[in-house]
C-alpha cells in the first residue's frame, strides 16, 4: 500500500459549498475537503517538529481540530491557510509541551544588525533537481531546516516550503511584513551557509571523462 | 550606486523574491554582472529555495493517508463539527 496520488485543489466556490454541506451534516465529505492539502500540511508539520511520526501525529490532530472547528472558519482566508495555521499551532503546542524550543527574545532591531557571511563556493553553481532523488540529499535539507531556531524555521517553512506569500506569512505569524523579510533573509542565509559546503561534498557532478584511459593506446 | 559585496548579500533574499525597488535592483544586477562570488551565492541560495519547495524533500510516509482517513473516520462517525464560536482561528 502507498499514498494516493496528489489531489488537485478544489475550486474556492465548490470548497465553500463543501464546507457548508459538511456543517449541515454531510460529515463524510470532510475527507474530500482535506485530501488536496494532506501533503502540504504534512510538510509544514515535518519541517517544524523534526521527526516523521511526530509530524504525522501533528497532522492528524490538526485535521481533527479543523473538523471540529469547521464552523468557525470564516472564509476570509483561504481554507489551506487556515489549515496551516492550525497545523502550526499544533506543532508549536507539541514543542512547548516537550520544552524543546529555545525562546528567542530577539527584537526587530537586533535582528537587522546581524552580520551573516554566506558560503562563497563558486563550484556549487548548479545542483540539478535530479539530486533530490537521492535520500541523503533530501535528509541534509530536512536536517538543515530542522536545526534552525524555531522562529526562523517557521518563516522558512511557510515561505519556502509552503510558498505562502510574505503577507500571508506575516498574518499567520502575527508579525510585520518587514520582520518576515528580515527573518526570511536571515534563515535563508543560515541554510545557504550550512548546506552549500555539504551539498558540494555530496552532490558530486558526473565523473570527468577519463582522457588518459581513452588514450591509453598512445 | 556601486554596491559592495556585503550590500549585495544583504539584499539577496529580496532580490530572489523580486521585492527590491527598481533602482536597488539595477544596482544589485550591475554588481552581479562582474562579481563571480556574489553570483555564486545568489545561485546557490536560489537552488536551496527551489529544493525546499520540492515535494520530494518532505515526502509522505508510507500509508500516511490511509491512517489519517481511518482516524478521521472514527471521529466523523460520532461527532458533528462544534457550533460556531469566536476562536483563535
Amino acid at each position: 500500500m502507498t499514498n494516493p496520488a496528489p489531489v488537485d485543489a478544489i475550486e474556492p466556490s465548490s470548497e465553500r459549498a463543501l464546507i457548508t454541506s459538511i456543517i449541515a451534516g454531510d460529515r463524510d465529505k470532510f475527507h474530500l475537503l482535506i485530501r488536496p492539502y494532506e501533503r502540504q500540511i504534512y510538510r509544514t508539520a515535518l519541517a517544524l517538529v523534526k521527526n516523521e511520526s511526530e509530524a504525522e501525529d501533528v497532522v492528524q490532530d490538526a485535521v481533527l481540530k479543523a473538523y471540529r472547528k469547521l464552523a468557525s472558519f470564516r472564509g476570509d482566508a483561504r481554507f489551506s491557510t487556515w489549515l496551516i495555521a492550525i497545523t502550526l499551532n499544533e506543532a508549536r503546542g507539541r514543542l512547548r509541551k516537550e520544552n524543546r524550543t529555545t525562546f528567542d527574545s530577539l527584537d526587530e532591531r537586533s535582528e537587522e544588525s546581524g552580520d551573516y557571511t554566506p558560503a562563497a563556493l563558486t563550484d556549487w553553481r548548479e545542483v540539478p533537481l535530479a539530486a533530490l532523488e537521492r535520500r541523503e540529499i533530501r535528509a541534509l535539507i530536512q536536517q538543515a531546516v530542522s536545526e534552525l531556531p524555531e522562529t526562523y524555521r517557521e518563516i522558512v517553512t511557510l515561505r519556502d516550503v509552503e510558498e505562502l506569500s510574505v503577507n500571508e506569512t506575516a498574518t499567520l505569524l502575527g508579525i510585520s511584513v518587514s520582520l518576515v523579510k528580515v527573518r526570511l533573509h536571515r534563515a535563508r542565509m543560515m541554510l545557504q551557509r550550512k548546506l552549500v559546503p555539504q551539498l558540494r561534498l555530496t552532490a558530486k557532478p558526473e565523473p570527468k571523462r577519463r582522457i588518459f584511459g581513452r588514450l591509453s593506446w598512445l | 550606486m556601486a554596491l559592495s559585496c556585503r550590500h549585495v548579500w544583504d539584499r539577496i533574499s529580496e532580490y530572489i523574491d523580486d521585492t527590491l525597488d527598481a533602482q536597488v535592483r539595477a544596482d544589485v544586477e550591475r554588481h552581479l554582472a562582474h562579481c563571480e562570488i556574489c553570483s555564486a551565492i545568489l545561485d546557490s541560495t536560489r537552488n536551496i529555495i527551489i529544493f525546499m519547495a520540492d515535494d520530494r524533500v518532505f515526502e509522505l510516509p508510507l500509508d500516511f493517508s490511509k491512517r489519517l482517513h481511518a482516524r478521521l473516520d472514527d471521529v466523523l462517525q460520532h461527532e458533528y463539527p462544534e457550533p460556531r464560536e469566536i476562536g483563535p482561528y
